[in-house]
């Protein structure tokens, strides 16, 4: 495979997983808007932080308000990370690699940006945002599931994967690292509704409200959702399981080769050193530190299957 | 050209339903309008998603478009079609024996039968072949014959395109969305298929490998890249054989190879069909600024270490000032009298020619002799006074750089609008593949059609369409 191609499966399925993942975090926050329990415009600069579009939201308009976050996320011209600008990244690797990926998963690369097109073309309302945040969402899984069912299990498919993975466990430690405090012992006035809240909307924002309903019952709290969200292998978001995914692919991709790659070096250590322990332990290190060790472990580790796989010259 | 009653290729000119369209038409006759028009839309959509699109040039917003689809094929009977590829396999054959002659002993000129000048003085002309035998002998490896026909057996070629020809994705494209949604006129009438064109191509590729190759060879598309105008076709080309679509900065030479990057270090390319012009094919040995090329594959390619397709400098083949000798050129060659007729061509640069052309500009169609694409020409009868002054002033001050033909009469073919079955002029492009000793021509080729009444341009970048082109089995 080109390294250009590796490169453009990796980013096609980064794009498509943020797209998705901001859509989710949209959705939580207009959620936390309408229980006017967050205290509105302030309650949005977290979930831009958290979606990485923060920077030049202010300038783009006169009054930041919640409007303006959700248009800013939505289909901001000057925001890289809005959903329009992942969705058109999307296409745009997909046709750079429009000869490693099958006709289907194209087509429907192709239709979630058509789709995207027509549905952020002008500012969507707030009686609309549900429904074309739901259609991003059916769109982006429709992709993934034309990838789980039409592509070859080889070199293709683990690029794609690492992209997905990589994308979704920075996704979730942004969230908790904008969000930590909320999970901090000391903080944690129990049982306050403002804490419920925080605490729901973490778990909304990586659809994880369910499963840890179907863990801990009623009982969990702070501790409980940061380990969930850290630790568990089964929680499809977790760190946890998505540097698993990456590791496993990283394997696959090595299979042939008699020395482990760089890149396989550094996730085995990142599982080893930061992953194998207990939620006492993340505490006593500081969630904070341990959050933010995450995000650069992560970005090292992109930069290192970049070098590893000749994505550039 | 009023007193001349225009052939058309359903109705003739007498209005009387010609053989090949006679099931087509039945069927026409009893399909609901608003279904085939439900129809037209869906088809659309269909190469929305597909993407099938193409970039414009020159606008802003650098829009992705879709050329017009028209449901109405475009029907020629085997017999028909049996004449047509004899006279484009004679005419290709001479085009590569015209090449390799021009680059090496040039016997055609010693015998007189081209003037030195159009040759040596021809900016297509590239000095750096001289002598270069190409591998399996092959120059143009793909060749787009581009005719348009005036009368039931009177074809007339109108260019050849030699050097990178376009639309074999459109043809290939265009029948699957046929196919799709009239499946029901694929049992009635036998069409003899196109769909092997892609396994064609990579075979044909494959026979002219270089004697560097090793094993089997490694055959990869070479891309100008994404926002080229015919971008999807590249993608669509490499998807459909099976290889690598590379762009110049994955290629570098790597111990005499032309290599790709792969995610496994580099790996060496045995036939490259590039996408790409010779002038911007390697920025040593031609255009120093090119972005696009490889830095030093001319000298691989001379030293037998890759298969360039087309061969560069195929481009004085289908100059246009070099298209008014191909006659002479085809009998020099095979020894026999040409089967496709040219269209009559005046050479500006020939005084009489000019004094011609200029006395009856309103009546001829003026190309540039390097342009392509339908810019920068001139319709005579359809020109506004101010165009004809415009181009009566280019003539005079450069005259070598322009021919003239007669407005030829083209056929039509119906297209399916609003008032039912309209006729539109068309031309037709069929696609052809040369290897060692062999020409293997696709039945059928892209026709082009022109959307507006009366229109006599066919290209897509002035609004023209595309129909599906059928050969029938007879």
């Amino acid at each position: 495979m080109l390294g250009k191609t590796a490169n453009g499966l990796f980013w096609m399925s980064r794009y498509l997983e943020r797209a998705e993942n901001t859509a989710r975090l949209i959705e939580t926050g207009q959620r936390i808007a309408l229980t006017r329990l967050g205290s509105g415009e302030e309650e949005w600069i977290p979930v831009l932080q958290s979606a990485g579009s923060l920077d030049g939201f202010h300038d783009a308009y006169e009054t930041p308000g919640q409007e303006a976050a959700v248009d800013w996320m939505l289909r901001g011209r000057d925001n890289p990370s809005s959903i329009m600008a992942c969705i058109a990244s999307a296409r745009q690797n997909a046709r750079l690699v429009r000869t490693a990926i099958t006709g289907e998963v194209w087509e429907a690369v192709n239709a979630t940006y058509m789709m995207a097109r027509e549905l952020l073309a002008r500012k969507v309302s707030e009686r609309d945002l549900p429904a074309v945040l739901a259609a991003i969402r059916q769109n982006t899984a429709l992709v993934r599931g034309m990838i789980h069912g039409t592509m070859l299990r080889n070199d293709i498919y683990d690029f794609l994967r690492i992209g997905t993975f990589l994308e979704r466990a920075d996704n979730t430690a942004r969230i908790l690292d904008v969000k930590y405090y909320v999970l901090l012992p000391s903080v944690s006035a129990i049982g306050s509704s403002i804490d419920n809240v925080q605490w729901e909307s973490i778990l909304r924002s990586v659809s994880a409200r369910g499963g840890f309903r179907m863990e801990y019952g009623s009982e969990g709290g702070p501790q409980e959702i940061a380990h969930f969200l850290i630790f568990d292998k089964r929680m499809p978001r977790s760190l946890a399981f998505c540097v698993g995914k990456i590791k496993d692919n990283l394997r696959y991709l090595n299979a042939s080769q008699p020395k482990p790659s760089q890149s396989q070096k550094l996730v085995t250590h990142l599982e080893t050193a930061y992953l194998s322990h207990g939620i006492d332990q993340v505490f006593e290190y500081g969630l904070h530190e341990f959050i933010e060790k995450m995000l650069e472990l992560l970005g090292d580790l992109a930069g290192q299957i970049q070098l590893d796989y000749r994505f550039y010259e | 050209m009023e007193n001349q009653k225009i052939f058309d290729e359903m109705w003739g000119t007498e209005d009387s339903l010609r053989e090949p369209y006679r099931k087509f038409q039945t069927w026409f006759d009893s399909e609901d309008p608003a279904r085939l028009r439900k129809k037209q839309r869906d088809a659309e959509e269909l190469f929305r998603l597909t993407g099938i699109t193409f970039n414009v040039y020159g606008k802003a917003e650098a829009e992705e478009r879709l050329i017009p689809f028209d449901i109405v094929p475009r029907i020629i009977s085997g017999s028909e079609w049996f004449r047509l590829s004899r006279g484009i396999e004679q005419r290709v054959r001479a085009i590569n024996a015209f090449l390799h002659d021009i680059y090496h002993k040039q016997e055609i000129v010693k015998a007189g039968r081209i003037p030195k000048e159009m040759i040596s003085q021809n900016e297509a002309f590239l000095p750096h072949m001289i002598g270069v035998e190409p591998p399996g002998g092959v120059y143009t490896h793909i060749v787009g014959i581009d005719l348009v026909r005036t009368g039931p057996g009177e074809f007339f070629v109108l260019e050849d395109n030699a050097r990178t020809p376009s639309g074999v994705s459109y043809m290939l494209e265009n029948r699957e969305t046929m196919l799709q949604m009239f499946p029901e006129l694929f049992s009635q009438n036998r069409v003899q298929p196109v769909s092997n064109y892609p396994t064609d191509l990579r075979r044909s590729l494959a026979a002219c490998a270089p004697p560097a190759c090793e094993g089997k060879p490694v055959v990869a598309v070479l891309t100008p890249g994404i926002y080229n105008s015919a971008y999807f076709e590249h993608a669509f080309l490499a998807d459909k054989m099976g290889v690598e679509l590379v762009e110049g900065h994955d290629l570098r030479v790597v111990d005499g190879r032309v290599a790709m990057r792969t995610t496994r270090g580099y790996r060496p390319i045995d036939v490259l069909y590039r996408r790409v012009d010779d002038e911007y094919l390697d920025p040593l040995n031609f255009n120093p600024d090119s972005a696009l090329g490889v830095p030093g594959i001319m000298d691989v390619y001379r030293a037998g270490g890759i298969t360039i397709a087309n061969a560069p400098g195929t481009g004085i083949s289908d100059d246009k000032a070099i298209y008014s000798y191909m006659p002479e050129i085809v009998e020099f060659y095979t020894g026999e009298r040409p089967l496709l007729q040219n269209v009559q061509t005046w050479r500006c640069s020939e005084p009489d020619a000019l004094a011609y052309v200029l006395d009856n500009l309103e009546e001829l169609v003026v190309k540039e002799v390097h342009g392509s694409g339908g810019y920068g020409m001139l319709i005579g009868p359809t020109a506004t006074k101010k165009d004809l002054a415009a181009f009566r002033r280019k003539l005079k001050a450069r005259p070598g750089n322009y021919i003239a033909q007669p407005t030829l009469a083209l056929s039509t073919v119906p297209i399916f609008s609003r008032a039912g079955l309209s006729p539109r002029h068309v031309d037709l492009r069929p696609f052809v593949l040369c290897s060692p000793g062999k020409v293997d021509i696709t039945p059928g080729g892209l026709t082009r059609v022109a959307l507006k009444k009366g229109s006599l341009v066919v290209n897509s970048s002035q609004g023209g369409g595309t129909k599906d082109t059928w050969v029938l089995e007879d």
